[in-house]
This record gives structure tokens, C-alpha cells and sequence, in this order.
């Protein structure tokens, strides 16, 4: 027995790579310059602009419709931005189907409604990528995907199919899918708005963990406990425009813009 | 915890209590029983005496026939023709091999745990096809040439079926895909492609094929009937097959193209590993109902020349030698295509319980 991988941080493959940044000064991995999107005529995303510095843990909140999950899907080019700058660990995102799939190698992401793979089971959705993509022997991927599985708390599960886990577990296995590519960054759009209360902490718990161990994370929560424990910054958004950018201190206790601190009312109400 | 495991309560009625609840519940119902269970009751018998009971089996030749039941002696006296057509006696070997390997294929794959039935199956969609392209035409490998105007009767049916089937699901599953792709010239190609095909009677394409392909092809370049036919009810096949396939395309969540985007895979891992998996599990009984449509219409190979199994029983129905055998014909021809659609039928829903994942969404 290993004893728990998360604490151990010399076996696992990415907290190595944080403990090798750690010693540099931490770069820029992310970088979002004067970004536009539209839908149509409709303008989703006016001028953002974004750095995010390595192993940094951003939060984004917002009414809904602000464009939340828009903004962290074109980090990944799930969606297309059509004016503006998107550098993702040196590589800019533009038309070429290379430079795309690289930063997706790079980019891990977790869905609001898990999107596992119905038809594979819990192993094999964690492996399918490492080994088709990044050309893992099967042993060896499979072999790291239990790991993974362990650190989100259900190993057990591992050759069932995903129809067959509750909510909760589902997400937890969506994000050791995602951690299995071993990526640099990880985003999140609302892990947990999909889920029945009672199971909420159990995806938030890894989450943390993940968090704990150096990971690049971007999420959109409404989360707010999670916000204050974890996050370096949380960025507002409404109608498109980041309107305010603040630690979480500073964010929760004493927010500057009337948008703000209209909608930290009515969340902090509910 | 034994004393806690309650289990789920019994459902059970008596004969009696079964009869009143599904027959007799109510007065129409008592009455279609009671006309149901007349036309059975007076129709079995006569069916059951015309079909066994009164019906001649063993004999040489026609006057042997002499019950007043079918005459089965007649199917048993021409069966090599209905089988075979006229492939050669001495050659016959050939077919009798491709039988076994498409038995040894198939079979297997309703026993649970055959051992390597999954290669097996994977050789009756591969393999198979060209072991039969090298043994039953023959012309290479010392294998002495049989033309293909010789081949017929059941081993013409299964050739046309099998090969129609075999070739259209590729073709359809592009087809499909194509359908959707996002490159505009790609898609309206596949689009003119499907719908043309697709809005033109089999018969049609067949007569197209047998009598107008002829006159396009330069010359020199001709090919047999039977290709040109096959390739006739392939495309017109694979383009029905398209639009059953695209239904499944469609019915995959975009969270799962999202999914596998955001792991990088790129289109056609994205396409072979999560979508069309999904997709063709969806559509199985589209596909296997577009199976046994084709199965079936093979039979309009008759209208080119062809001998399928139908042709060679209609030929020899009208043998005077033999008087009033046609209703055993077409009852030979029909149970012959009952039990291949059948087992078509039977397997598919194997499949679809085998692949259930228990996913409902
Ligand atoms: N594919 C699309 N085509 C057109 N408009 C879209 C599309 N997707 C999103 N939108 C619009 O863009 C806006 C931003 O959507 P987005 O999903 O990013 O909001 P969000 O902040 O994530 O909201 P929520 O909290 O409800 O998830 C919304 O007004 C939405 O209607
Ligand atoms: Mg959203």
C-alpha cells in the first residue's frame, strides 16, 4: 500500500511537476488579452482579460447568462473567440488543429452534467485518453487511472459503468478522467449545480484536495464557502465584462461595485 | 443480515385466476376469446394435416405423392437446385466450405462464452467475404472458374444479402457522417448522394444496372450482371443505412462531442471511441429492420435474370413433370427466409441486451 498519493507528492506525476515550478518564479500560464465572442450578432464576451499565474486557483461568479461558461470554454476552444488574444502555457489559440489539441492535452475540464461516457466503464473512461491520445501502454494507464481513483475516494467503483453511480460519484469520476492526462490546468463550470446537496461535499472535498496539491484551477462556482477556503481570486461577471477581480477576503467583505454587491446579496440571502 | 433480506414479493395466479384475468376479464374480451380459440381450433388441424400429417416425404418421383397433404418429396427431389443453382455438382464442395464458415461465424455468437466468438465474428465480417471471393468464383489458386451466371438458388440469395449488408454498413456509417460534417462540400455531396438513391425504387436501380450501366461503361470495361446488380443494391442499401445511422448520430448529447473534445481526442478517435459506439448501439433495431428489408428484397434480382432461391423455385414449379407443387414452392421459399430473418432478429436483441450499460438519459 502507497498510503494516501495526495500527501505523498514525490509519486505523483503532477505534483512533481509543481514542486519543479515551485522552485522558479511561477509563470504565466494563462494569458487572455482584450478577448471578444460573439454569438451571432449577440456579444457574449466584451474585452476580457485574464492572467493566471502557475498553480493559481481562480474562482468566476456570476448571474446567470453573464457568459461564465462561455469565457472558460474558449480556454479550451470548446468555443471559438473571435477577436483578442488566448495564450495557454505559450501555445495561441487560433484556427490550427495542432496547436488546439495541444492545449487540450494540456487542459483538463469538468462539466456541470459530468458527461461521462455511457458506454465505457469507470476505468476505461479514465483511460481511453492516455491511451489514445497520449499513447500510454494500457498497463500503465490503467495502473495510474486506479490511482487517480483512489484519490477521489471510489477505486471500488472502477468496473462499473457510469449509469450504475450515484451523481456524486459521477462527478468524482469525470475529475479523475480529467486528471488522468495529467494536465496543467484544470477548469471547472459548475461541478456541482447538477448535484442533491448531500453529495455536493463529497465532490467539493476532492476538489480542495486537488487544489491542496498545487493544481492550476479555474472554476465556476457559486460555491461561496469554497470560494473563501481555496481560491487566490475571484472574478466577477456580468453581461459579459469581468466587472470586478478581487482576492476573497476583499471580494466577500467588502466588495466595490454596485453589481457585486447586488448579487452577493441575493446569493448570500438564499 | 440474512434475517433482514426481505425479498420483493411473488406475483402468482392460479391456471384458473390467469384465465379470468387475461381471457375472460370482460365481456368483449370473453368474446374474443371464445372467436379467437373458433378460427384456431378449426384451423390448426387442417394446416397441421396439409403441412405433416397427410404429406409425402420419401419417394423418387412425382407420382409417389398421392396423400392429400404437401407434397415435400418434390423440395426434397430439387434441393440441390434450389441450393446450389447451377454450380457444378463436382464443385459444389466450394459452397458447402462457405456454409460451414458462416455457421462456424454466426452460430457461435448465441452461446455464451464460445471460446473466441468475438474473433469469430469479427472473421464472418472480414474474413469471410474474401475467402469467398477466392473460393466460390474460383479462376485462381488452381480452383477451376465458375461462371457467375451458374450460381443461384439459396447460395445467390445469401451472396446478395450478405454482401449487400457486409458493404452498406461502412459505406452508410460515412455516408452519415458526412451528412453532419461541417466541411459544406463533404455534406452536400453526401446529401445529393442519399437522397438520390434513396428516392428510386430497388427495381429501378436494378434494371438501371443490368441494362443502362452498359451503356456509360467505355468499352471493354463490363462487368458481369451479378457485380453490377451488387453494386446496384449496395449504394441504393447504404444510403438507407445513412439516414438510420444519422437518427443515432443525432440522438448523442453534444456533452459527449464536448467531452471527448476536451480530452483532446481528435475527430476520428472522437468518432470511433465515443460516437459511433453509442450511435450504432442506439439504432440497432433501424439497422437490423434495414437488414431484413434487403434480405428480403433480393428477391427482385429475378427481374434481371438472376436465380436467387425464388427464381430457381419458380422455375421449377412450372416443370410439367411435377403438377400443383407451388404452394409447397413459395412455402419452402418462405420458411427459408423466415428462419435467416429470424435469426437476424433474434440475434440483435441479444446484442442490444448485451450492450445495455444501464444508462437511461
Ligand atoms: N450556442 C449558443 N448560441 C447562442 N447563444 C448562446 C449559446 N450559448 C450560450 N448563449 C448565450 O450566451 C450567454 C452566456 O451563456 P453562458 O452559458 O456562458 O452563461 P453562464 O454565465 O454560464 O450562465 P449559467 O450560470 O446559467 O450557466 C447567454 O445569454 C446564453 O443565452
Ligand atoms: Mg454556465
Amino acid at each position: 500500500m502507497m498510503g494516501n498519493p495526495m500527501t505523498e507528492t514525490t509519486r505523483t506525476p503532477d505534483s512533481q511537476q509543481n514542486s519543479e515550478s515551485r522552485s522558479e518564479p511561477k509563470v504565466d500560464i494563462i494569458r487572455v488579452e482584450g478577448m471578444h465572442k460573439w454569438y451571432g450578432d449577440f456579444h457574449v464576451l466584451k474585452d476580457l482579460n485574464l492572467t493566471v499565474k502557475q498553480g493559481e486557483r481562480i474562482v468566476i461568479c456570476g448571474p446567470s447568462g453573464s457568459g461564465k461558461s462561455t469565457f472558460i470554454r474558449c480556454i479550451n476552444r470548446l468555443e471559438e473567440h473571435q477577436q483578442g488574444k488566448i495564450v495557454v502555457d505559450d501555445v495561441e489559440l487560433t484556427d490550427d488543429v495542432r496547436q488546439i489539441d495541444t492545449v487540450r492535452r494540456e487542459v483538463g475540464m469538468v462539466f456541470q452534467h459530468f458527461n461521462l461516457f455511457p458506454h465505457l466503464t469507470v476505468l476505461e473512461n479514465c483511460c481511453l485518453s492516455p491511451i489514445w491520445v497520449r499513447k500510454i501502454p494500457r498497463k500503465e494507464a490503467e495502473a495510474s487511472a486506479m490511482e487517480y481513483l483512489e484519490r477521489v475516494k471510489i477505486p471500488d467503483q472502477a468496473n462499473k459503468y457510469p449509469g450504475q453511480l450515484s451523481g456524486g460519484q459521477q462527478q468524482r469520476v469525470a475529475i479523475a478522467r480529467a486528471l488522468c492526462m495529467k494536465p496543467k490546468i484544470m477548469l471547472f463550470d459548475e461541478p456541482t449545480s447538477a448535484l442533491d446537496p448531500e453529495m455536493i461535499k463529497e465532490v467539493l472535498d476532492v476538489m480542495v484536495e486537488l487544489a491542496k496539491s498545487g493544481m492550476t484551477m479555474i472554476c465556476v462556482t457559486h460555491e461561496m464557502g469554497f470560494a473563501k477556503t481555496v481560491a487566490d481570486r475571484v472574478i466577477f461577471m456580468d453581461g459579459g465584462e469581468i466587472v470586478e477581480e478581487a482576492p476573497p477576503q476583499e471580494f466577500f467583505s467588502n466588495p466595490r461595485e454596485p453589481r457585486t454587491q447586488k448579487f452577493l446579496e441575493q446569493i448570500l440571502h438564499n | 443480515m440474512a434475517e433482514s433480506v426481505i425479498k420483493p414479493p411473488k406475483k402468482q395466479l392460479g391456471p384458473v385466476a390467469w384465465m379470468r384475468m387475461h381471457l375472460f376479464s370482460s365481456w368483449y374480451n370473453t368474446l374474443l376469446t371464445l372467436i379467437v380459440g373458433y378460427l384456431l381450433v378449426t384451423s390448426v388441424g387442417p394446416v397441421l394435416n396439409w403441412l405433416l400429417l397427410d404429406a409425402d416425404f420419401k419417394g423418387s418421383d412425382p407420382s409417389d405423392c398421392t396423400g392429400a397433404g404437401a407434397c415435400w418429396l418434390f423440395i426434397n427431389q430439387r434441393l440441390n437446385f434450389f441450393i446450389y443453382g447451377f454450380y457444378p455438382n463436382e464443385l459444389q464442395w466450394r459452397i458447402d466450405v462457405m456454409f460451414a464458415l458462416l455457421a462456424l461465424s454466426f452460430v457461435p455468437q448465441f452461446i455464451e462464452n464460445f471460446p473466441g466468438r468475438k474473433w469469430l465474428g469479427i472473421f464472418g465480417m472480414t474474413g469471410l467475404p474474401v475467402v469467398g471471393y477466392v473460393l466460390i468464383p474460383g479462376g485462381s489458386f488452381g480452383l477451376e472458374a465458375v461462371d457467375s451466371a451458374k450460381w443461384g438458388g439459396l447460395t445467390l440469395t445469401l451472396i446478395i444479402a450478405y454482401i449487400g449488408i457486409i458493404a452498406s454498413l461502412p459505406i452508410g456509417i460515412l455516408l452519415a457522417l458526412g451528412r453532419r460534417s461541417d466541411m459544406p462540400i463533404i455534406r452536400g455531396l453526401c446529401v445529393v448522394f442519399i437522397e438520390v438513391w434513396r428516392a428510386v425504387p430497388l427495381i429501378t436501380v436494378l434494371f438501371m444496372a443490368s441494362v443502362m450501366l452498359p451503356l456509360f461503361l467505355p468499352e471493354g470495361m463490363n462487368f458481369e450482371k451479378l457485380m453490377r446488380a451488387l453494386i446496384g443494391i449496395t449504394l441504393w442499401q447504404s444510403a438507407y443505412m445513412a439516414e438510420v445511422i444519422r437518427g443515432g448520430l443525432q440522438a448523442i448529447p453534444r456533452g459527449q462531442y464536448e467531452a471527448a473534445d476536451a480530452l483532446g481526442l481528435g475527430y476520428w478517435k472522437k468518432t470511433g471511441l465515443i460516437i459511433l459506439p453509442q450511435a450504432l448501439k442506439m439504432v440497432i433495431p433501424g439497422i437490423v429492420n434495414t437488414f431484413i428489408a434487403l434480405f428480403k428484397d433480393t428477391t427482385l434480382v429475378l427481374i434481371i435474370g438472376l436465380f436467387d432461391i425464388l427464381g430457381t423455385v419458380q422455375s421449377t414449379i412450372t416443370d410439367p413433370a411435377w403438377q400443383n407443387v407451388a404452394v409447397e414452392g413459395y412455402v419452402f421459399v418462405a420458411f427459408c427466409f423466415w428462419v435467416f430473418c429470424f435469426g437476424i432478429s433474434r440475434y440483435s436483441q441479444k446484442l442490444e441486451r448485451k450492450l445495455d450499460t444501464g444508462h437511461k438519459s
